[in-house]
This record gives structure tokens, sequence and C-alpha cells, in this order.
């Protein structure tokens, strides 16, 4: 089984420890997970602005450099969910590019619904005993790529308290070029979401995006609570077990 | 109303700022509204009900002529006069007509979005006539001379307080009175009017092309006065209102309860079969007018049309978290909220309704509620792509897209650039770019990691040859 990890840009840039993260955590689960290198971005903040010339030609790029492998795992719902949904609806009636797209989309998952839907693993280890924590469900995650409970679940089999939180559905108001578009409503949105914050020892999300604009208001209204991308919690999960185990699970 | 539309950005921002009352009572409405729709929702097989009304909605659409055709001769065999109107001067001069020649002028209107559409009150109220409204949120916003905010409750941006100032000064209720006492006096108001005006003008939720009945769905009774106590009903349908089959009304009376307010089914619905025959009540002239304004040329934009399956129930703005910062007064149009970003284009143009497309997030939360599954999010995407076709994007955007499109689709280039943010880190923080000061403004800057991922590859490729030598 060849697995490609799309780290994409965002994880690249700002959170690269969360992709060290999914890399550790991948090869303990037995997965021998490759990085072709050739990889930027997939184009989503261009496709989401109207811009789809332009998005369909980092999508072509894209189609390329992972072709060939059998999954393409992202630490990230939204991009995945560009590659999963919308490439196919990019490339509609464009011949080969169209092929490539719907292939490339069945073969595209975010990290936590890789672990559990095609590795099967529910379990990590117990390395989340005792930590409080605040899931954040990006919207593509939960509504486009119908990722729900796999985060949650993982996190709360390592041990893991998931704190109630009204709003964890919410939208947190970072859509991509909205956030700079409409900067007033933008924060508004992650303002109603973070009043509603419970103690935490981290607020976790798998989406880089929400990641970035929440952590960058909480930061201008002084509020303490750590910012986390769930790769390094599941990395964190894991070692608990002890890590770089692969425990009979390597996939052929 | 397009130059209000521009200034959304604008509009809602100052609205958050300066009038947090507002937001407050808008977030507590909608999300007391979504609430019970998804209580409501839980309660049936809402996605076999949801498959069944857009089944039925595509169906007509696929056929509305020959179903117009069908209700028109059903609405005349019951008695009604059926006149069509392209759009507001049709409607306009229909309405001058039947004033005329029924001497009206006391008018009582039933709650209708299409008549918001049309400018019927301003219309009413410029040839001298006396125009009330009934609802009691549109009576509200009557009386603050303002529009709805809202499809179903065009009122919810108003505080009790609000509501007492309005009322003290136009009804003389004292400033604290209590909201039973401030219904009863608009009720007391309100009889009067119903008892005095000759006409009542209503929208219609359903037109049956079957049996050309009127359905009106309502919580106060207002609907029932409006058309059955004045001498002259007029009824405004919008030509996608139609419903094939008397059954469609089963589901589609719940489905529309449940989704807008979260009921089984409203307080009241009517059944209008037509005006008064033997009965000792109705009106004795009925007047349905078929309105266009702009839904056949929707219906032919193969890319677009699926708004047009829209049942107004408002539930995509309930759940919006955009709407609920702003409610509806910042869109500047007469539709708000989702609906309202993939409806302004068919009327206005795709020019005349920018940057409305641009007011979501694209977090899908209206695509999951929408009763007759308008694909809402796919329709926002069309649209701005339109707008990019048409030129219509923030001054720098195309150079800006095209020079990270080029970055992005030569790896080398990525990795050049992903040196010189690091290098010069200081251009993330740069206030002399549009983009980054809007983002710094009201947020921390971005801090890039230390290393990139891709360079830290390598290292985890000797960690593995390491740990499997």
């Amino acid at each position: 089984m060849r697995v490609a990890l799309f780290v994409t840009c965002l994880v690249d840039q700002f959170f690269a420890q969360a992709g060290v993260a999914s890399v550790r955590l991948l090869r303990s689960l037995g997965v021998d997970v490759e990085f072709p290198r050739g990889q930027t971005c997939c184009g989503q903040p261009a496709f989401n602005a109207g811009h789809w010339d332009e998005a369909r030609a980092m999508a072509l790029h894209t189609l390329e450099v992972f072709e060939g492998y059998d999954y393409v795992v992202l630490p990230s719902g939204s991009c995945a969910s560009m590659l999963r949904v919308h490439y196919p609806e990019l490339f509609k009636g464009r011949g080969p590019a169209s092929r490539k797209a719907m292939a490339l989309s069945a073969r595209t998952y975010e990290l936590s619904q890789f672990i559990v839907r095609v590795l099967g693993v529910e379990e990590l280890g117990q390395g989340l005993a005792g930590r409080r924590l605040a899931y954040h469900y990006g919207c593509h995650a939960l509504r486009e790529l119908g990722v729900e409970d796999e985060p949650v679940r993982l996190l709360k089999n390592a041990g893991a308290e998931i704190v109630p939180w009204a709003e964890d559905r919410e939208c947190c108001g970072f859509g991509g070029l909205f956030s700079v578009k409409m900067p007033v409503v933008s924060v508004a949105m992650a303002d109603r979401k973070l009043d509603g914050l419970p103690e935490a020892e981290a607020l976790v999300s798998t989406d880089a995006g929400c990641l970035m604009h929440l952590v960058g208001r909480m930061a201008r209204r002084g509020i303490g609570v750590p910012v986390r991308h769930l790769a390094e919690l599941l990395w964190e999960a894991r070692q608990g077990q002890g890590a770089g185990q692969t425990e009979g699970m390597r996939h052929a | 109303m397009p130059e209000r539309i521009k200034d959304f950005p604008r509009a809602s921002a100052s609205l958050i700022e300066d009038h947090p009352e507002v937001r407050e009572a808008v977030y507590r409405a909608t999300l007391h509204f979504d609430q019970n729709r998804a209580k409501a929702y839980a309660e049936v097989p809402v996605e076999a009900w949801r498959d069944y009304a857009r089944d039925v909605k595509a169906h007509l659409l696929s056929r509305l002529a020959d179903y117009l055709e069908k209700a028109e001769a059903r609405l005349k065999e019951n008695g009604a006069e059926v006149l069509w109107a392209d759009g507001p001067e049709d409607a306009h001069r229909i309405l001058a007509e039947i004033v005329e020649r029924h001497g009206v002028r006391r008018v009582v209107k039933a709650k209708s979005m299409l008549t918001e559409e049309l400018g019927v009150n301003a219309f009413l109220e410029a040839r001298g006539l006396e125009v009330y409204e009934t609802d009691l949120g549109e009576f509200i916003i009557q009386l603050a001379k303002e529009p709805p905010s809202h499809i179903v409750g065009p009122a919810i941006h108003k505080s009790l307080d609000q509501v007492r100032r309005l009322f003290h000064e136009h009804l003389g209720t004292p400033t604290d009175a209590e909201p039973e006492a401030l219904a009863k006096a608009a009720r007391a108001f309100l009889r009067e009017r119903f008892l005095t005006a000759e006409l009542g003008i209503s929208g219609a939720n359903f037109l049956v092309a079957e049996t050309g009945t009127i359905a009106l769905v309502e919580n106060e009774g207002n609907i029932r006065l409006t058309t059955s106590v004045p001498r002259v009903h007029v009824a405004f349908v919008g030509i996608e209102k139609l419903l094939p089959r008397f059954d469609d009304l089963a589901v589609f009376l719940q489905l529309l309860a449940r989704a807008a307010t979260g009921q089984p089914i409203g307080t009241f619905v009517s059944l209008i079969q037509g005006p008064k025959k033997d009965d000792p009540d109705g009106p004795e002239a009925l007047y349905v007018v078929l309105v266009d304004n702009g839904r056949t040329a929707a219906l032919a934009d193969d890319e677009a049309w699926e708004v047009l399956r829209c049942i107004r129930c408002g539930a995509c703005l309930n759940v919006c978290p955009v709407y609920r910062q702003v409610g509806g007064h910042p869109y500047g149009f007469v539709y708000s909220g989702p609906i309202g970003e993939i409806l302004a284009p068919h009327f206005l143009g795709v020019e005349g309704a920018y940057p409305l497309y641009n007011a979501s997030t694209l977090c899908g939360a209206c695509g999951e509620v929408c009763p007759v599954r308008i694909p809402i999010p796919k329709l926002i995407l069309t649209w701005r792509h339109r707008a990019v076709d048409s030129g219509l994007t923030a001054p720098a955007e195309p150079q800006l897209i095209r020079a990270y499109t080029e970055t992005m689709r030569r790896p080398a280039a990525y990795r050049l650039a992903s040196k010189a943010l690091r290098l010069l880190p200081s251009a993330l923080a740069s206030e002399r770019l549009p983009v980054v000061r809007a983002w710094t403004r009201y947020r921390a800057g971005l801090t890039p990691s230390p290393r990139p991922f891709h360079e830290l590859w390598e290292e985890l490729e000797d960690e593995r040859k390491n740990a499997n030598p």
C-alpha cells in the first residue's frame, strides 16, 4: 500500500510539527508514508473565491504530484474536502483530468478518517489520560467530508476528556479570503464561538485555517488556551503506548 | 437598492461595532428558531420528506408552463380572476385598476415577501391609500418604517424596549407595557382596520395547480381575517409557488412549518378555493396575480435555477453564522442570508448583487437544513465564479491570485517563497498590504514555523532509517 502525505501549505508553513506528528503517527501504525516533494497548495483559496481557472491550474499540478498512490492523507479537513468533493466538480467534462480527479477523490482522506476508516484503528494508546480538551469541528470536515466523530473518538479512546462546548460545531469565521474581505464579521463569528469556550488544556482541530484564525483572535483578546493541531494530540496519544511500535498493523 | 448592497461589508461591520443590541436580538431569535427546527426535523423521517419536496419542486419547474395553465384554468373555474405580472410595473398597474374598480381607500395586508419585492406598500401609499400590515412583526417594522430583516420573523432584530417605545409613540401604551399588553394594543388597533378595509392583500405559500387552491400558513389569524373580511382579496403568487397536486400539501405544509419555526404545522392553515359563493363570509372578488419578476429567466439558468425550489422558510437564515451576527438589514436586499445571496443575482444581475455572495464562509450549514435541498453553498460558489469572470473582485485580487497560483504551480518557486517568508518575517506584518492589514487589525499576526515541514522531511527519513536499519 502506497500512502502519500499531502501536508498542505498551511501545515507546512505554520504548523510544521503537525506534519511531523502525522508522519510519526502513521509510521507507528505501520504505514510507510511517503512525502511527494512536488506538493504545494491544493488551490482551495482560489476556488472558494471564484477564481476557478487558477484553482484548476493548481489542482492539475496536485493531480500530477499524487498520481499512483493508493491513498492520499491530509492533516486537514478542508483541503481533503477540496480534493474529495471539489476536484471532480472542477474538472467535470474535462476528459483525462476528470478521470484523474475522480480517482484522486476516491483515494483522499483526512488523517483521523484514514486512521479509523481505512486502517480500522480506534485505539491509539493512552497518552492523553486525564487531558481536558475542547474540540472545534471544522465545517468542511463535518459537512462536506462527513468526518464527524472520528477525531473525538480517537481522542477519547486515548483517555482525553472532551469538554462540552455548545458552539463546538459553529463556524469559526475563517472562510479563507472571507477572513480578510469581511474581517469584522469574521472575528465576530470567532468571538461568538470563543465566548462559550469552556476551561480546557487546549483547543484542538484538524483544520489549520480555523486554528490560525482562532489563535490570532485569542491572542488579540488575551485568551490563554493553547491551540493544537489534532495530529499532534493523536501522536501524543500514541506515545502513551510506546512510540514507534507497529503492533502487527502493517498494511502490505 | 444595489448601492446599499455594495455597502454590505461596511454596513455589517458598523452593525456589529455600533449596535450590539441588534446582534444580540438576532442571535437569540435565530438560535431559538434553529433549535426548534432541529427538534421538529428529528421527529419525522425528514430526509425522505426533503427528497420528496426537492423532487416535486424539480418536476414542477421542469413543466412550469403546463402547470401554470392548469392553475389558471382551475382558478377561473373557482371564480377567481387571474392576472399576470411580469414585474413591479405590471403589479402596480393591476393594483391601481382594482383599487379604482372597487373604490378602495383602506388596505390590510398579510405578510408577503413577494409584495416586498414589488414595492406594493410604497405604491399604494403614494396613491393616498391607507395600508396596514397585520402580522405583528410586520406591523412593528411598519411603525418603525423599516423593511423586514427576516423572511419569517420580520422584526427579530428589535428588542422588547424598542417595541415598547414604538407602541408608546404610536398606540399610546405605557413605556413599560408587557408583551401581552403590547399584542393586545396591536390587536385592538388592527381589528378596527380589518373591519373597515375594502381590500385585503396576501401572498401565497402554495398554489395547487390541480385544484386552484391557495394555501396560506400563519400563527396569528391575521391572514384569515385579511383574506375573508374585506370585500376584495388580491393574492400575489410567485410562479414558482405552484404545487402539482393537492396531496403534495400534506408534505409541504408540515415541512414548511418544521423548517421555519419547528412547529408540526402552522397554527392556521387557510385553503382558499375562490371568492364567496353561498357562504356568509368571504370576499366578493378574488384576484390572483401570478408574478414572474425574474423567475422565468432564473429557470433558464442551467447552473443556478435550483434556487427556485425555495419555499421561503428562513431556515438557512437561522442557521447561517454570518446572518446571525448581523441580521437582514446590512444585506440591503428584500431577501437576506444565504438564500438572499443566491436570489439577489437573479433579480439584479451578478454585478448588482455584488458582493452579497461573498458574505459566506461556505460553512455548509444552510445546505444541511434546506427543506427542499437547494445546494446553497454550491450556488454561492457559482455566483462567485461568475463575478470573477465579470471582473468583479477587490482591486488587487486578480494579481494576487495569479501570483499565488504561479508560485504554487512550481515547487521550486514555492520553496523559494517559503524561504523568503522566514528571511523576511515582517512581510506577514507589513501594514502596507491591505490583506495583511485586514488580518492584523483584528487578530495577532501570523508566525511561521521556524522551519517548514518540507525542510524537516529529510530528518524524518533519517529517523525511519535509524529505526529500521
